[in-house]
Order: structure tokens, then C-alpha cells, then sequence
């Protein structure tokens, strides 16, 4: 019998919620990305009840991190997890919210259609379904590997986001009327590109927890495939999980 | 019968065990005491004996029984104490530790008139110390040596082996260990042993009688090589050999309460110091 | 940091049982290296062999190296009285004679007596009362019990509390000035505060002694020492800096044990 059984309870007990926090924030995302897509406006409440879930998993995740450490003394790995969590679920709590806020932005079939008709915004919303599956598969399946190259393709997130702005700007500049919608769609971009940010963010915390080191975000590898064709399949069904990483 | 039933029986029957052994003692002193009491006087411990012990003092016995326990203190408590160290510190588990445990406990049996032959053998005529308090002194030594062994022994195995353990880790030797805190802490006990053995040694006859006790003397023996009275035997003498047994009776029961009051003189100095030596070292 | 104490190839024998295989480790001069593992691990006999404590035990025998600044104190020809003289130890169960306060720190330094070079010559003589006196206070100011005993130096070392006599066990070792000292447990029979107070009385020895401590108690060792090497069943498994081992082992046996996963 392994000894500790309350501590390991604890554990996996924490290990359960972290994971039901990461998959409903994931889902969140995708969720509200496919809002957008589809203009499926029922999926707003979807997205709002899911918010709130992760909501109040980020209060019981914190409490009960600090309640293992004041009773347990984790060390090592198990340190090193209880430190990934409560870093984490300020990040998935962040992309809970950010889903909800994009939710709202759409409540015009204006809107949507204007959204289908930017390319870089249907590929920027892709980009970041992909990180942030990945991001949550790296912690899942501890994949330490997976988490070191997740930057990578945050400079394309950023490099398209810039783009959007721009395109976005010179519609609206050809016709002022559509500057409401405009400014809609730039924030819709900007909340992809936060979450993109926050999906990194979870990467460099799996990786610390997995190897005990910290990844220098400095030291960043060169190319980055942007595997855009994939991720045009998300405008007709939901993004397939992990098909976006052979890379 | 139910469990308090028991318990009350089995207090009262350990009680009156305890009591029984209280009641022999004052039954013996108070049967010598009213046979003896009479004949105590200060003249009576001074002075020599007269008329072949029937009138006159038994201070020669005295001072002989005295001079013989000196002997045995003297040679039975380095002995004693020292094979007991031995025992315990040195050689725990060898062959040699063994036999010798062996013949401690035999040497504890062997009857005391044996011990006399020996004495008579080897220190009266083998040696050549003649009857003399030398050699009944060196016989009832060796007798009391077991007692001494044993009782040190268990004195010295029960100071704790962490109290060793501090003393070696401070750098100090095996023999300093046990000069500096082991013995002492001993002491309590070995007194005990001293109380036990010299108490026996004081009252053994039959030794005296083979190694050269003398009926009656003039005078103090003036080294240890010279023929001496000792009060055990004469108890013995004058209850069995002298000329008329029921003039003497007093006498016997007089001496004999000398001996007994003697004997618990010295045990109770020898308890005095132990208890001084249990405060000094308190645990 | 330099190192004192060089551990090579230790084998440690008692009859049949290998307690100690192939043990090699440095320990660092002026710093808490603490020892943990598992009951049985052979931590106690690790440390004993520093002070040639195993001598003791009959039966017992050692093989291997420990260099202490460089000389080998497992050689034969080696003076086991001036090593436990400069090497001290405290242990599990606090156990000062049963001597007075003054008379427990006193008995080392008087035992030893004072080495000193007089016109070439090296004579050791007898302390004096005012050096005595001196080296006692000095002992017991070190180990932090000075201010609680210094008006009853003549009373019995056993009318103190269990972290009173064990800090009067400090005492005396420090009494005649080691280089390296090794706590074999030290706090196990102690309750919590008088544990405090001797785990800070370690961080504060380090400064000026070599200091070895056996625990058992994981979260004692994170806490005062530098490094810790961790030991099963005889072997040591891993050494480091307490940092790294505690938050990032490298061994997985290490790991196990001090999440508490070793069943």
C-alpha cells in the first residue's frame, strides 16, 4: 500500500478539477470561435454557463492548492504541480472570460458575415484553437516537449494579428458605417491574440512542472508553420482535436 | 470468586509473606536479646575472657571477628569489583567470559566447610600461613567473593550503555569510562554486595574452625599471622564444648548478640554510604 | 567551500549483514549536510563510522576510506581517542551524566587536559579552575542555554527539561572545540518548540563547525541543511545541494521517498 493515501487523494482529487478546468477553457474557446463561425447565437449561453463553471473552479483549484500545502509539505514533482495549478487557472480563467467576451461581441448577422469575410480573421481564430488544444494537451498528457514549442507560433498570432488591424482599418476607413462593426471585429482579434498569449503562458508552467526548469522565452526557434488549410474545416464542423500538430 | 476477591487474597498472602520475614527477624533478636541481655556490660565487651571463658569479657573475639572482616573488605571488594568489571566491560561473549561465569555461580554453592578444607589446604599448609587470621581471613574472602561478583555485576549492567556512549564520544578510553562514570554510578550497588557478602563472611563457623580459631586467647593477636577469637565460634564453643553449658548460656546468647548487633552496625554504615552515593549521582 | 570529510568505497559489515555498500561522498567544511532515509538505510551507521563509534560494536567490521583533511582515520595506526576528540557527537535520546551542569561541560576538557608548546616542547598540563570556568560558560553560551542555567551550574544535568539537556549535550561536546560534529537525531525525542530551538542553534554552528546531522524528518533536513545526500538500503543513492533535491531530484528513489511514495 502506498502510504500518504489522504495526500495522494488530494492529488488526484486536484489533478481531476485542474483537468476539468483546462478542458471546459478549451472548449470555451472553441466554443466561441464556432459562435462566430457559424453564427450560432444559442451557443452564447453555452459559453456563459461554461465561464461561470470555470469561474468557480478557479476559487476551489487556489483553496485547495493552498489547503495541500499548509497540511502536506509537497515536495518535488508535487510541488512542482501544485505551483503549475495555481499559476494555471489565472490563464484558463483568462480564457473563460475572453471566450464570453467574444461571445458577446457577436450579436449582429452583420457581424458574422463580416467575419467570414476576413480570411486572417477566420485563420487567426484557427491559430489559436490549435495552441490553446495543444496547451492543454501538453499539461494533460504532461508532454513537456509539446510545451517548449508553443511559442513558436505566438510571433504568427502576433505577425496576423497586426495584419487584421490593418485590413480591418482600411475597411473601415472605405466605409464609416461599418466602423461599429469594425472596431467589433479588431477586439474579437485582440482577445484571440491575449489568448494566444495565455495558451504560452500554460506552456512554459507545463514545462516547469515537468522538468523542473525554466524555458527562456528569449531563446525562440526560427520557422513556424502556419497550418491554415487544417483549420478551414472549423468553419463547417468543430476543430478536430490534435490535428494540428505535426509539425 | 470474582476478581477483587482475589486481588484481596493475594495482597494479603504476598502482606503476610513480607511479615513473616519482619516477625523472624525480631523473634531471633528478641529470643537472643532476653537470653543475653543480662550478661551485656561494658566490662563484658573489654575485657579478655577468665576461667576458661566462663567469667570475664569476649573482647579478643571482637576484635578478631573485626580484624577478619577487615581482611575480607580488603580483598574480596578490589576482587570482587574488578572481576565484575571484567565480566561486564571486557569480555561479554568469549570462551573466557563464559567459563568464567561458570565458576562464579559454582563457587556460590560450594559448602562452607569445603571452603574450610581449601583454606586449611592451601593457606594453612600449603602456603604455610599457619593458623592464622590471614588464612581464615583469605578462606572466608574467596567465600564471599561470589556474592560480591554477582551483586557488582548487576550494579555495573545497569548503568545505562548511553551514558558509556556520551563518555567515549567526548574521547574518552574504555578504563576512564568506567573510572569516571561508571563505577560511581555502581557504587550504590556494590555496597549492597559489600553488605551481602561481609554479612555472610561474618557468621560463617565452620571455615574458623578448620583454618586455627582459637578457644580462647589472653590477649589481642599482634600481626595477621597470629592465632585469634573470632565470636561466631565462640557461640559455637561455648553452646557445645565448654564445662558447664548452663553457667555459660548467658554468654553464648550474649555473644551471639553482639554478633548479630555487629553485623548490622556495619551494614548500616555500609547503607549510610550508599545512600550518601545514590544522592551525589542522581538519576 | 573545501571539503573535510572524503568518504570512499565504505563498507561497513555487522556479521553477515552488509549494512553499508560502496558509500563514496563529500562532505563540505562549515556546513549542515544532513542524511535522511528510510529506517534502516544505514544513515546511523554512516554517520558512526565518522567518529569510529562502530569500533564499539562487536562483530563489526569496516572497510574503505574517510579521509578528514586528508588523513585516513580508518588506518590502524590511527589515535581513536584524539579522533573523537576533534570529531563529537550528540545523540537520539538526550543523555547527560548525572553529574552537576558544571560538572558535565567540565568533564571533557578536564579529561583532555590542555596542549601546549613550552620552549619546543609539546607537554599537555591540567586545566585551571578559571580556564575551566571559562570554557564552561563559553560552551554553554554557544549552545544557548547559558542565560537558563548560569545560576544553577551546580545542580543535577537531569533536573532540565528533555531540549534543555539536549542542548547540555551540545554543550559538551562543544566544550573541547571539534572541528566536525555529528547529530544522530537529535530532535526525535523533542517536542516542537525545544526542536526549533535546536534546529536554529544548527544553522548558527555551521558558521564555525562541520555539522552532519542524521534525521528522519524530511521536512528538518529541507529546512537547516545545505546539502542532503539520501540513503537505501545501504547505499547512497543521491547527493545535492537541498534545493535541488527537494524540489527537483534527479533519482527516482529519491523522489519516492520524499513524496512519500515509497511503500
Amino acid at each position: 500500500m502506498v502510504p500518504r493515501t489522504t495526500f495522494n487523494h488530494e492529488m488526484d482529487e486536484l489533478n481531476r478539477e485542474i483537468t476539468e478546468m483546462a478542458n471546459a477553457s478549451k472548449t470555451a474557446i472553441e466554443k466561441a470561435v464556432q459562435m462566430i463561425a457559424d453564427m450560432d447565437l444559442s451557443l452564447r449561453e453555452e459559453v456563459a454557463e461554461l465561464d461561470a463553471r470555470i469561474y468557480v473552479l478557479n476559487g476551489q483549484i487556489d483553496k485547495h492548492c493552498l489547503d495541500i500545502i499548509a497540511l502536506h509539505s509537497p515536495v518535488a514533482s508535487d510541488l512542482r504541480m501544485i505551483s503549475a495549478c495555481l499559476k494555471m487557472v489565472e490563464d484558463l480563467n483568462r480564457f473563460g472570460r475572453y471566450a464570453r467576451d467574444i461571445a458577446e461581441l457577436i450579436d449582429d448577422f452583420e457581424e458574422g458575415k463580416a467575419f467570414k469575410k476576413f480570411e486572417s480573421l477566420r485563420n487567426i481564430a484557427c491559430l489559436v484553437v490549435g495552441l490553446v488544444d495543444d496547451a492543454v494537451y501538453s499539461f494533460l498528457q504532461r508532454d513537456a516537449e509539446k510545451a517548449s514549442h508553443l511559442h513558436e507560433r505566438d510571433d504568427a498570432v502576433d505577425a496576423l494579428y497586426d495584419t487584421i488591424f490593418r485590413e480591418i482599418l482600411t475597411y473601415m476607413m472605405e466605409d464609416p458605417k461599418k466602423i461599429t462593426v469594425g472596431i467589433d471585429l479588431i477586439l474579437v482579434a485582440r482577445y484571440m491574440e491575449r489568448v494566444a498569449d495565455h495558451a504560452c503562458n500554460i506552456g512554459e508552467y507545463v514545462y516547469y512542472m515537468v522538468t523542473g526548469e525554466r524555458l527562456d522565452p528569449k531563446v525562440r526557434v526560427g520557422h513556424v508553420e502556419q497550418n491554415i488549410t487544417a483549420c478551414q474545416r472549423l468553419f463547417d464542423h468543430p476543430c478536430p482535436k490534435h490535428e494540428l500538430d505535426e509539425k | 470468586m470474582n476478581r477483587k476477591t482475589k486481588e484481596i487474597l493475594y495482597f494479603s498472602a504476598f502482606r503476610g509473606c513480607a511479615l513473616l520475614v519482619v516477625l523472624s527477624l525480631l523473634v531471633l533478636v528478641g529470643y537472643i536479646a532476653t537470653g543475653g541481655l543480662e550478661r551485656l556490660s561494658l566490662d563484658f565487651l573489654t575485657e579478655m575472657p577468665r576461667r576458661a571463658n566462663t567469667q570475664g569479657g569476649i573482647f579478643p573475639a571482637i576484635v578478631g571477628t573485626f580484624y577478619l572482616m577487615l581482611i575480607v573488605l580488603a580483598v574480596s571488594v578490589p576482587i570482587g569489583v574488578m572481576s565484575a568489571i571484567y565480566l561486564v566491560e571486557y569480555e561479554q561473549r568469549s570462551w573466557m567470559g563464559r567459563l568464567f561465569k561458570l565458576a562464579v555461580y559454582n563457587l556460590a554453592g560450594v559448602p562452607s566447610i569445603v571452603y574450610g578444607l581449601l583454606g586449611l589446604g592451601i593457606f594453612v599448609a600449603f602456603l604455610g600461613f599457619g593458623f592464622s587470621l590471614i588464612s581464615a581471613g583469605l578462606t572466608l574472602s574467596i567465600m564471599a567473593l561470589p556474592l560480591m561478583i554477582a551483586a557488582s555485576r548487576e550494579a555495573i549492567s545497569a548503568v545505562p550503555y548511553s551514558v558509556r556512549e556520551a563518555s567515549f564520544a567526548l574521547g574518552a578510553t574504555k578504563w576512564q569510562t568506567i573510572w569516571h562514570h561508571v563505577l560511581p554510578y555502581a557504587l550504590p550497588g556494590i555496597f549492597t554486595g559489600i553488605i551481602l557478602s561481609v554479612s555472610r563472611a561474618a557468621g560463617e563457623t565452620a571455615p574458623l574452625m578448620l583454618t586455627g580459631v582459637a578457644v580462647s586467647l589472653q590477649r589481642l593477636p599482634d600481626s595477621f599471622f597470629d592465632s585469634f577469637m573470632a565470636l561466631p565460634y565462640h557461640v559455637y564453643y561455648m553452646a557445645t564444648q565448654s564445662s558447664n553449658l548452663l553457667a555459660t548460656r548467658p554468654i553464648q546468647f550474649a555473644t551471639a548478640l553482639v554478633l548479630i548487633l555487629s553485623v548490622l552496625g556495619m551494614n548500616l554504615v555500609a547503607i549510610v554510604m550508599r545512600k550518601r552515593y545514590r544522592d551525589k549521582y542522581k538519576w | 567551500m573545501t571539503t573535510e570529510i572524503h568518504v570512499e568505497d565504505l563498507h561497513v559489515y555487522f556479521e553477515k549483514n552488509h549494512a553499508l555498500k560502496g558509500v563514496d561522498m563529500d562532505i563540505n567544511k562549515n556546513g549542515v549536510t544532513a542524511v535522511i532515509g528510510p529506517s534502516g538505510c544505514g544513515k546511523s551507521t554512516f554517520i558512526r563510522c565518522i567518529n569510529r563509534m562502530n569500533d564499539l560494536i562487536p562483530g563489526c567490521v569496516v572497510k574503505g576510506k574517510i579521509l578528514v583533511n586528508g588523513a585516513d582515520i580508518n588506518e590502524d595506526a590511527v589515535d581513536v581517542v584524539d579522533i573523537r576528540r576533534r570529531i563529537g557527537m550528540v545523540f537520539q535520546k538526550p543523555n547527560p551524566f548525572p553529574k552537576s551542569i558544571y560538572e558535565n561541560v567540565a568533564y571533557a576538557p578536564r579529561l583532555h587536559g590542555v596542549i601546549e608548546t613550552l620552549n619546543g616542547k609539546v607537554r599537555r598540563r591540567k586545566h585551571t579552575k578559571n580556564e575551566l570556568d571559562e570554557i564552561v560558560e563559553r560552551s554553554l553560551r554557544r549552545a544557548a542555554l547559558w542565560g537558563e542555567v548560569k545560576d544553577r551550574l551546580d545542580k543535577g544535568g537531569m533536573t532540565l527539561s528533555g531540549g534543555q539537556q539536549q542542548r547540555l549535550c551540545i554543550a559538551r561536546t562543544l566544550s573541547i572545540d571539534p572541528e566536525i560534529i555529528l547529530f544522530d537525531e537529535p530532535c526525535s525525542a523533542l517536542d516542537p518548540i525545544a526542536t526549533a530551538k535546536i534546529e536554529d542553534l544548527l544553522v548558527d554552528l555551521k558558521k564555525d563547525y562541520t555539522v552532519v546531522i542524521v534525521t528522519h524528518s524530511m521536512q528538518q533536513a529541507a529546512r537547516i541543511s545545505d546539502r542532503t545526500a539520501f540513503f537505501y538500503l545501504g547505499e547512497m543513492i543521491e547527493m545535492g545541494e537541498t534545493r535541488q533535491i527537494f524540489e527537483r531530484p534527479q533519482k527516482e528513489l529519491t523522489e519516492q521517498y520524499i513524496t512519500g511514495r515509497m511503500g
